[in-house]
């Protein structure tokens, strides 16, 4: 659907889109920028067939919002830990969307699609701090995660809902920054990792044969996994910038500053939307952290998954947990584990919280193994109506406690295995493992480990 | 600079599409948003108690002698008729056209721009690649004024010309606005002047000089209204020594359109300007 104002006929004149205002006022809160109660808006014009009015409305002299940051987890140096870095922002501004152009070489025909044409963008700049892939595609991610949480872009970057430029360049330390291109339209992250990645090589190769980089526009091929210069010859684009003649300055208010007399549809009260935000990813694993003990990782895993979050969460507040850490170990490294394997996600899978809080319970109180969660789990996945406890006695899966049965076990694994018993007492001591994988089978991995490895080390010990 | 101009054949008609075409649009950001009130005017209008100027730099080069009379002549009327008549200096007026030749031309280079010729128009024949195809539709399509107009104001919107010409034309501009604001602040409330340099010129003497040089000449007390963003109007007044039809402009206050149609009213009722009867030229036999 074109409207008659995005195919640029004479005598449509620009409207400001309310929602993608107060959409630009909460990210740039979120993101903790300075609001310009005042911004302008201008036009920047090039010509080209997927931009039918011969420029674009944006901000470029005054935009919405500057400055700001955002905090994300990154992995560090090794590899190990996630740390936390900062990322600052250079501005916030709201722009028109160009329609899109598909160029069928064959027939020499460009086709334009002018759908897009107009929509409502917002372009967020950061400083030019990154110093990885890594860490810029950590960047992204935690910027997805606030668009999303905040409600103002659901941030599928293959949906085209958020696109990445990225400006690469290289130097060495304490040297200035060298000569940026910049890759354009990258509709992923691992694409973003990858264009950077070989960007990254292209720049050093082509500086360490005495070559200079070329201050250019290129795009990421997802075949080869190359960047390609877009510009078939040199040159410099001058937009020729002028204020918008049609758009007045957009004017934000705040509580103390809204005037009488203007309808309210026509005022935007910052102070307002504020009150809207709702918490943000990095408050919330603070928070997390706080609140139930939980490592930087798992914090971060329960922002990332916010159903499986609310179902710890419930599990927590019900049960009489001594220890919040079972909870949150099933639901990250049993529940999310299986349901990833399945390749589904948690909110897809139909496990309610009674499910999984049965599950931490029969663990914390030692009736069943991790062993047989997993197999539970595997019985709810295909069947959620059914509770952990039931399955267990249809299965007869409870977990052997009785000493004297488990005594009998291992008495019979170690009759069983003389060479592995004598390899044990002459000190290598990990052979161990070996017996009580030995019992757990004899079990169908029923038993109760703690039990198991106690029985077993006297036996052995005597 | 983009705005609509109302051509009737008195002050009441133009009363008529003004009440038509006024008030918020909300498909026109530039619109206020304040509720119009429709103009009223009295069937006998007056011009008594109005404060009038005439501001001495519009006595511009070129201005004809018939032209000059009849701006005196009017102004003696509305004085007769009970108005104050003042003399006013509004300083930056030789200015106004120059900067109005920048604005306009970056305007029309950038309004311009859409005409490609693929969404509608013209579309040339040369389609050898998207730039030839641009370049052939324009060229054609275009003549050799807007062509003019579109290269100039490209030009001043260069990055290393913007300041210099755009920001500094806009400069200009406010100065000529705030003469405006000065004047009427003062207790002027409505300026008369020319409208033209005098009556209508021949086709044969216009060609006789470039269009832009022309519209320098001729635009000069027409463009700061627009400059400054106030209402005006203009009336034949009177018959050049040619028998030909002679225009006063009239400019008022911002959202004063009101006391600016009154006195134009009140003017035309003064100077009874005996306009053609086209239907009996028409249709008598």
């Amino acid at each position: 659907m074109v409207s008659f104002f995005d195919a640029s006929l004479p005598g449509t004149l620009p409207v400001l889109n309310r929602r993608c205002v107060e959409a630009g006022i909460l990210t740039a809160l979120a993101l903790q920028c300075r609001l310009n109660l005042v911004s302008m808006f201008d036009r920047k014009h090039y010509f080209y067939a997927d931009l039918p009015a011969g420029y674009q409305i944006t901000q470029q002299r005054c935009p919405l919002a500057k400055d700001g940051h955002v905090e994300y987890l990154a992995p560090d140096e090794d590899h190990r830990k996630l740390v936390l870095k900062r990322a600052r922002l250079t501005q916030l501004q709201l722009e028109q969307d160009s329609g899109k152009s598909l160029h069928d070489v064959e027939m020499s025909h460009s086709l334009i699609d002018l759908n897009r044409a107009g929509i409502g963008l917002m372009e967020i700049i950061t400083e030019p701090e990154f110093c990885s892939a890594v860490e810029a595609a950590s960047f992204v991610r935690e910027l997805q995660l606030i668009l999303q949480v905040i409600g103002v872009c659901d941030g599928k970057m293959e949906e085209g809902s958020l696109r990445v430029d990225a400006s690469v360049s290289v130097r060495r330390p304490s040297e200035p920054l060298g000569i940026r291109s910049e890759i354009k339209n990258l509709n992923s992250i691992r694409h973003l990792m990858r264009s950077i990645e070989f960007e990254t090589l292209r720049q050093i190769s082509i500086l360490e044969s005495g070559g200079q980089v070329l201050n250019e526009t290129r795009a990421y091929d997802v075949e080869t996994g190359e960047t390609v210069s877009m510009r078939d010859k040199e040159r410099l684009h001058d937009y020729r910038f002028m204020a918008e003649p049609n758009l007045p300055p957009l004017r934000l208010y705040t509580n103390d500053t809204v005037p009488n007399g203007v309808p309210s549809d026509q005022i935007i009260n910052v102070d307002e939307l504020r009150a809207m935000l709702p918490e943000l990813p990095n408050a919330k694993r603070e928070r997390l952290k706080k609140q139930y003990g939980l490592s930087v990782e798992h914090s971060n895993v329960f922002v990332n998954e916010p159903t499986l979050l609310e179902c710890f969460e419930k599990i927590v507040a019900n049960q009489n947990l001594q220890n919040v850490k079972i909870a949150s170990n099933i639901c990250i490294n049993e529940v999310l584990a299986a349901v990833n394997k399945k390749n589904i996600a948690f909110s897809a899978s139909n496990l309610s919280a009674e499910s999984v809080g049965e599950l931490v319970e029969l663990v914390q109180d030692e009736v069943i193994s991790l062993l047989t969660l997993r197999k539970i789990l595997e019985v709810l996945l295909q069947d959620s109506s059914k509770l952990p406890k039931q399955v267990i006695e249809e299965r007869g899966w409870h977990q052997v406690s009785n000493e004297t049965a488990l005594e009998n076990i291992c008495c019979q694994v170690i009759a069983a295995n003389p060479k592995v018993v004598d390899d044990y007492r002459d000190g290598k001591t990990k052979v161990f493992n070996y017996l009580i994988g030995e019992v757990q089978k004899k079990l169908s991995g029923q038993s109760n480990v703690k039990a198991v490895v106690r029985i077993m080390k006297q036996k052995l010990d005597t | 600079m983009d705005v609509p101009g109302i051509l009737t054949r008195s002050v009441d008609d133009a009363v008529v599409i003004l009440n038509a075409l006024a008030g918020h649009d909300p498909k026109d950001s530039t619109t206020v948003f304040e509720p119009f009130k429709p103009c009223a005017l009295p069937d006998v209008a007056s011009i008594k108690g109005l404060k009038i100027g005439i501001p001495q730099e519009y006595h511009a080069p070129g201005l004809s002698s018939d032209m000059k009379d009849s701006w005196q002549h009017v102004a003696d009327i509305v004085e007769n008729a009970g108005a104050t008549v003042k003399r006013v200096s509004l300083p930056h007026t030789a200015l106004s056209i120059v900067c109005y030749h920048v604005l306009c031309a970056c305007e029309v280079a950038s309004n311009m721009a859409r005409y490609d010729g693929l969404e509608y128009g013209h579309r040339a024949k040369d389609e050898s690649s998207t730039e030839s195809l641009y370049a052939a539709s324009r060229h054609e399509a275009f003549n050799n004024v807007v062509r003019g107009r579109i290269l100039a104001g490209n030009y001043f919107l260069l990055k290393q010309n913007y300041d210099r010409y755009y920001v500094q034309a806009q400069r200009v501009r406010r100065l000529i606005s705030q003469d405006f604001w000065n004047t009427f602040r003062s207790g002027i409330d409505i300026l008369l002047t020319p409208t033209v340099l005098g009556d209508a010129p021949s086709y044969r003497w216009f060609s006789k000089a470039d269009n832009r040089t022309r519209t320098q000449e001729q635009d000069v007390f027409t463009q700061p209204a627009n400059m400054a963003g106030i209402p005006a109007i203009s009336l034949p007044v009177a018959l050049s020594s040619n028998g030909l039809p002679l225009g006063l402009q009239l400019l008022g206050q911002p959202f004063k359109e009101q006391q600016l149609l009154t006195a134009a009213k009140a003017i035309e009722q003064l100077v009874n300007f005996r306009a053609l009867d086209f239907d009996k030229l028409l249709y008598c036999d």
